[in-house]
């Protein structure tokens, strides 16, 4: 009796407070990395200097400038994370991702032609236009991704999402090409990167996060039901097409003002809602807060990787985070169920 | 009645072959003035005279820099690297049987291209030993996406779908090699990334001219075969084909040229997917499409490089033209593939 109340009152994942542990170590171990390492590593006595006075002005303001970087990559990261899982989760598809279905791209195009046709300079500006293409990008891949018979299938999405990527980083080139000079700070912003991050970087990202983070919250148990299939859902009361357009909608604010403020970073939701999902199972009210986590420790530890592989430059954290994310893609393909011969 | 319809049969195979032959011709001309187009056209424009002059060897004061420094050799690349870019695609479309499945889409090129980078910009390698290691790259990936696609049982959609993982792993190698080379500009890495004509010069050409001269004959003289496996590999096997010999034999020769064609453009995005469905569409299948497939490709290369070049305030890279002509195509053809439940 009593044991079986206790099996049915368990409502925790069995893995989840070890892994939650884990990542939470890692969660620290890469914020301290991002704050010592760099183009000049400091040490720890010089870090606390600069933190709490008494150290030099160089190394204070260096410290400054890491820490918004560290908390920028963290917010980053936790919001690619989201909306890896949410179009997962919408798509029903294991191979979405910002990056994979285009999306990034489409926010990209739209930033840039606001650059060079509208004199937008600041992100507060051109985050609209982002989350404009962001969402007409996802629209369209979508649309097509899913015509024919049997639906969405990974095949299809994957393809019409890459048809759709090239087709956008052409436009991209097209339109940098002639604005070469003025834009050749933008040439870095277009391979993905948190280095640019400020302060008010981060406060235009923060209501977005808020916003798509509440919005993925509250979806996760509906989001469950759908996993079950429409039919079922529906029957569990859950409104099936609402449910996938608040959620699609919230996955497309997440990564559309991701790229506005940090450019296209890829394949980091498809990394972290696949590696939690192998931890602690497929049930979205703990996957979702868990990839978050493992979004922002993802994308940091990247982002410290790729200052430390690029010395003394830095290479672009989103450079880095595709060339780890995409054998995860070959994996999901090799094991995915393909119909077309 | 039976000598009729045989006669009927003849006269109809007697039209296609026609029609071939001539859309065959019409292709070479249309290259042919494409190529007299890269040589005439420029910020200068020099008296044919004064060109023919050149060309045959002649010195003529400005002239001689502008056309064969810098015309003749951007010609010649576009046209033999738009030729085998054409006649590798078409035969990976026809052999697997799938237009998606080509060397852009799944990646060889783009294997190709980042080997050459780290050739030619980190080890400042010479051109008998990129396009070598170009070669050996795309070798390798075709064995790494049939390895990985094979599975349980082999799907060309899930090849794809490897491509555009290993596509997204090279393209990212290529922007971390150029970063490490200090190569970090634009140009570079639009080269690398979507292919470009701008600044060959004429001694990076010579394998690629000799690869296209020599493997060309090759695939032409495999052609009937190759027509036979797009019937399906019973079929052809039962009309005599040795299909392993002839895979091996095609996939290698198409291999070879998309790789030393990147080797010197750059992945030139869309041209070995475009040309193969243009030339069946154009010439029909009387007879396997090789020659015209690569016309097209060069074609393409040629009059988007033209287009690059002219038609705007500012001049644009091959690659980027044709990679925005492509796209559109691509999806075309998704969607049709969709509606028809074949993908």
């Amino acid at each position: 009796m009593v044991s079986s109340f206790m099996e049915r009152g368990r409502i925790y994942p069995k893995t989840f407070f070890p892994v939650l542990l884990l990542f939470l170590a890692l969660f620290v171990l890469g914020v301290i990395a991002s704050i010592l390492f760099g183009a000049r590593s400091l040490s720890l006595q010089e870090v606390l200097g600069g933190l709490f006075g008494g150290g030099e002005l160089y190394e204070s303001s260096v410290v400054q400038k890491r820490i918004v970087r560290t908390v920028f990559a963290l917010c980053c990261g936790a919001a690619l994370g989201i909306a890896g899982v949410l179009m997962q989760a919408v798509t029903r598809n294991p191979l979405a991702d910002p990056a994979i279905l285009g999306v990034n791209n489409g926010a990209a195009f739209f930033v840039v032609c606001g650059v060079a046709f509208f004199q937008m300079n600041t992100a507060r500006e051109y985050i609209w236009f982002a989350l404009a293409g962001a969402l007409l990008t996802a629209i369209f891949v979508l649309g097509i991704g899913s015509m024919g018979r049997g639906g969405a299938s990974p095949l299809k999405l994957v393809l019409a999402g890459a048809a759709t990527s090239a087709a956008l980083s052409s436009l991209v080139t097209a339109v940098l090409i002639p604005r070469l000079n003025a834009m050749e700070e933008f040439r870095f912003w277009q391979a993905g990167s948190v280095g640019a991050g400020t302060w008010d970087s981060f406060s235009l990202l923060l209501p977005f996060l808020v916003v798509g983070t509440i919005a993925a919250v509250i979806s996760a148990p509906a989001l469950n039901a759908l996993a079950l299939g429409d039919e079922t859902a529906t029957g569990l009361g859950v409104k099936t097409a609402f449910l996938r357009y608040v959620a699609a909608l919230a996955g497309v604010i997440l990564c559309g003002a991701t790229t506005a403020v940090a450019g296209p970073i890829g394949f980091v939701g498809l990394l972290s809602a696949h590696v939690i999902r192998a931890l602690i199972g497929p049930d979205l009210r703990y996957l979702i807060p868990m990839s978050a986590l493992a979004g922002a420790v993802i994308l940091t530890v990247s982002d410290v990787a790729g200052r430390l592989i690029g010395r003394p430059g830095e290479l672009e954290v989103g450079v880095l985070t595709a060339f780890i994310g995409a054998p995860l893609l070959i994996i999901l393909a090799v094991k995915a169920k393909v119909r077309a011969t | 009645m039976r000598i009729m319809a045989t006669e009927l049969v003849k006269q109809a195979r007697m039209r296609q072959r026609g029609r071939w032959v001539a859309v065959t011709a019409i292709l070479a001309v249309l290259a042919a003035a494409l190529c007299c187009a890269m040589l005439l056209l420029g910020n200068t424009i020099y008296p044919v005279r004064d060109v023919v002059a050149v060309l045959l060897g002649e010195e003529v004061k400005g002239a001689t820099f502008a056309v064969r420094t810098i015309r003749l050799p951007r010609m010649l690349a576009g046209l033999f690297a738009g030729f085998a870019f054409g006649v590798s695609g078409y035969v990976f479309q026809t052999m697997l049987r799938n237009p998606l499945a080509n060397p852009n889409v799944i990646g060889i090129t783009a294997g190709s291209s980042a080997a050459a980078v780290f050739c030619i910009i980190v080890l400042g390698a010479g051109k008998a030993a990129t396009s070598t290691a170009a070669v050996i790259a795309g070798l390798l990936t075709v064995l790494v996406i049939y390895g990985l696609a094979r599975g349980r049982s082999f799907s060309i959609g899930r090849m794809i779908l490897v491509g555009i993982g290993i596509q997204a792993m090279c393209n990212s190698a290529i922007t971390y090699l150029l970063l490490i080379a200090q190569e970090h500009s634009l140009p570079a890495a639009v080269r690398w990334l979507t292919g470009s004509l701008n600044g060959i010069r004429m001694e990076e050409l010579a394998v690629l001219l000799v690869s296209c001269l020599v493997l060309t004959p090759v695939i032409v003289l495999l052609g009937r075969p190759l027509q036979l496996l797009e019937l399906g590999e019973q079929t052809a096997v039962s009309l005599g084909v040795r299909t392993d010999r002839t895979r091996v034999a095609l996939v290698v020769s198409a291999v070879v040229l998309s790789a030393v064609a990147t080797a010197v453009t750059g992945p030139i995005a869309a041209v070995a997917f475009l040309a193969g469905p243009i030339a069946v569409r154009l010439a029909g299948t009387a007879r396997a499409n090789v020659i015209p497939a690569g016309l097209v490709g060069a074609a393409l290369v040629l009059a988007a490089d033209l287009a690059g070049q002219f038609a705007f305030p500012w001049k644009f890279p091959v690659g980027i033209l044709t990679g925005i002509i492509g796209a559109p195509y691509l999806l075309y053809l998704i969607v049709r593939m969709n509606r028809k439940g074949e993908l």
